[in-house]
């Protein structure tokens, strides 16, 4: 038979059983699709995550007062020392270290903020000027905390973009007098609105120079010392060094934690690459399903079919022949179905991307290959099997089950 | 040379525990241009027989020489091409492709065969005309009558210009006056030189027939072209 022949018969089989094909189509494209969106899911999550872990800044490395971690609580320790606080001092001798780049003090804390009547509770972050670039802020309108001495503390404040809407609505904030716990602060600069984060949400911050925030905390304690590495590879060299000179300034104790971001970052990495697994797993299922129903559909036709194959036979069509025929229609529909569930899928994987823009929900090229050759490939598989089997029947066998 | 020769031919079937001889030690010899009816009572092999004429079946033993070759030791794909160029086959029931249109279904045979789609038609258009069918030509099976359908089966058969037409009891299905109008097309086609092989209950249907051959349980009981009505 000639090959355009051999696709027209094909085809014209395909059509003339419209509720098999259908249903094959059916069972291959939710297979396909179940995969797409599912692992769309489990891979923007991680992406998400990620990206969430990486907008923190760039090369980070946390310094936490207190010994804490693998070492667990010493009872030594804690009857002979007790844990120094770190300081705005300690933070700025960290600058001195050669492999970081900037360092900024946090103090944290809630207080209250007012401006025309308007009152409500805000979350308050002390730091400096560098605070801003290292966690990779942005400024919608003014400037940033001001370059100058870090136990000085000007009455200034950076807010977050809920907290202009809700204290200036659309009257302009910057160069406005608020009103911080008891300090008068000045507005110098808004944050550019970034949605919920990881931790804080910066929409509803205000940061203030840090030794302002200490007065107002009443504390001399950081809760936290941000470095920047000045690069990845440094990230290592920069903790060390970290380490060192914390230890030498706290008297040869080592009563801080390090923490670097690469380390959480890995640990949430293997943790969702776990997830995305779980979820190629869960895929992987309804594909299996999804080869089942489509063998099943195949084999059923093919039974079917088994008294059109002697009839072919009797007409003098060789094996090879039937076996091209059958081939050319469940590549046919496997192509289709996986078609078909490709475009569903990614029309899914499109709609939770409107539906949560934040999430990037997009499916690995990995799984999209896999899903594909997988639904092709049971197809394929179970529409020729049979066909081959009945192919070689005698063809009065074959006929007789017309 | 006989255009057909069969030399001890058995076929048996094996049910269970116990083997049904379909046919026994049969010997015949048919020669070109014959027009041969075979009848006999339900059961006694006449489409075991035919079956094996076609190639659609194989013998358990003895020899079967079509135009002087031995088929039987051919493998199964010279078998589909000797049925293929050769041997028509026409079938109570039909059998024809119910998605595809009375053209294509005469066509088939054609398309099998890799002829081309210039040719095909051209002997389509003829076929449909010499069979009465030229109105029918894209009705589907389901569109049209039992007589329609086994003319277009009789077209089917007959479009390879085979040597040799085997036809399985053509008008069972059919009503006295459609059957009739099939046997005549059938033996136009004898008459213009195709061997026909007709099997048949109905006693007039094979009176028609130059040859008579009656089965009974496997056996050839009766040949009209043998003088002392017995089996050689
Ligand atoms: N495929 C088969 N399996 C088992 N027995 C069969 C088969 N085909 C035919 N037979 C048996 O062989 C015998 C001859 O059958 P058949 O040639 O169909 O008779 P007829 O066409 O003369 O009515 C019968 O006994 C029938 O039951
Ligand atoms: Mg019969």
């Amino acid at each position: 038979m000639r090959l355009a022949d051999t696709l027209r018969f094909a085809r014209d089989a395909a059509a003339g059983y419209p509720m098999r094909t259908t249903l094959s189509v059916i069972a291959m494209s939710i297979g396909v699709a179940a995969v797409v969106i599912l692992t769309a899911l489990g891979d923007g999550a991680r992406r998400y995550v990620v990206g969430q872990f990486s907008s923190i800044g760039t090369n980070l490395v946390i310094v936490l007062p207190g010994r804490s971690g693998t070492g667990g609580f010493n009872p030594a320790n804690a009857i002979t020392t007790t844990p120094r606080d770190l300081t705005i001092d300690d933070a700025g001798a960290l600058r001195r270290a050669p492999a970081v780049r900037r360092a900024a003090p946090l103090a944290v804390g809630t207080s209250e903020i007012s401006f025309g009547g308007r009152l409500r509770e805000v979350m308050v972050a002390g730091s400096t000027a560098e605070f801003l670039p290292i966690r990779n802020f942005e400024l919608a309108q003014g400037q940033g905390l001001p370059e100058e001495d870090w136990n000085r503390g000007s009455a200034v404040a950076v807010i977050g973009n809920t907290i202009r809407t809700e204290m200036f609505g659309n009257t302009p904030a910057i160069g406005q007098l608020i009103r911080v716990g008891d300090r008068r602060l000045r507005v110098v600069g808004v944050l550019k609105s970034v949605g919920q984060g990881l931790g804080m949400n910066t929409d509803e911050l205000v940061i203030v120079p840090v030794a302002l925030a200490q007065a107002m905390f009443n504390s001399n304690t950081l809760f936290r010392v941000l470095v920047e590495a000045k690069s990845r590879s440094a990230i290592p060299e920069a903790k060390e060094q970290v380490m060192e000179i914390l230890k030498q300034r706290h008297r040869g104790e080592e009563d801080i934690t390090v923490i670097t971001q690469d380390a959480v970052l890995a640990t949430f990495d293997k943790l969702l690459g776990a997830l995305t697994l779980g979820v190629a797993g869960i895929a992987a299922i309804s594909l299996a399903v999804a080869g089942i129903l489509v063998m099943n559909v195949m084999l059923v036709a093919v039974t079917q079919r088994t008294g059109e194959i002697g009839l072919l036979k009797a007409l003098g069509a060789p094996a090879r022949t039937i076996r091209l025929a059958f081939l050319a229609e469940a590549a046919m529909l496997s192509t289709v179905g996986a078609l078909v569930g490709y475009l569903l899928g990614q029309a899914g994987a499109f709609g939770l991307r409107q539906t949560f823009p934040v999430f990037p929900a997009y499916p690995p090229d990995w799984a999209v290959i896999a899903a594909l050759s997988t639904a092709l490939i049971t197809g394929l598989l179970f529409g020729v099997m049979p066909a081959r089997r009945a192919a070689r029947l005698d063809p009065v066998q074959a006929l007789m089950k017309h | 040379m006989a255009l057909i020769e069969l030399q001890g031919i058995e076929r048996t079937f094996q049910l269970g525990d116990a083997s049904v001889h379909a046919l026994t030690a049969l010997d015949l010899r048919i020669e070109a241009g014959e027009y041969v009816a075979v009848m006999g009572p339900s059961g006694s092999g006449k489409s075991t027989l035919l079956n094996l004429l076609g190639l659609l079946d194989r013998p358990n033993a003895g020899t079967y020489r079509l135009e002087g070759r031995d088929i039987t030791t051919l493998s199964p794909d010279e078998q589909a091409r000797v049925r293929s160029q050769r041997i028509g086959f026409v079938f109570q029931s039909f059998h024809l492709v119910p998605r595809l249109t009375a053209a294509e279904n005469i066509a088939l045979p054609m398309t099998l065969a890799g002829i081309p789609q210039k040719e095909r038609n051209a002997r389509v258009a003829r076929a449909l005309v010499n069979f009465g069918l030229d109105k029918r030509a894209d009705h589907r099976p389901d569109q049209l009558s039992g007589g329609q359908r086994q003319r277009v089966a009789i077209a089917r058969a007959t479009i390879m210009q085979p040597a040799l037409i085997l036809a399985d009891e053509p008008t069972g299905n059919l009503d006295r006056h459609t059957g009739e109008e099939v046997v005549n097309l059938l033996e136009a086609l004898n008459a213009s030189g195709v061997t026909l092989v007709v099997v048949t209950h109905d006693q007039g249907m094979g009176a028609r027939a130059r040859r008579q051959l009656v089965m009974e349980d496997g056996r050839l009981k009766h040949d009209s072209a043998t003088p002392h009505n017995a089996p050689r």
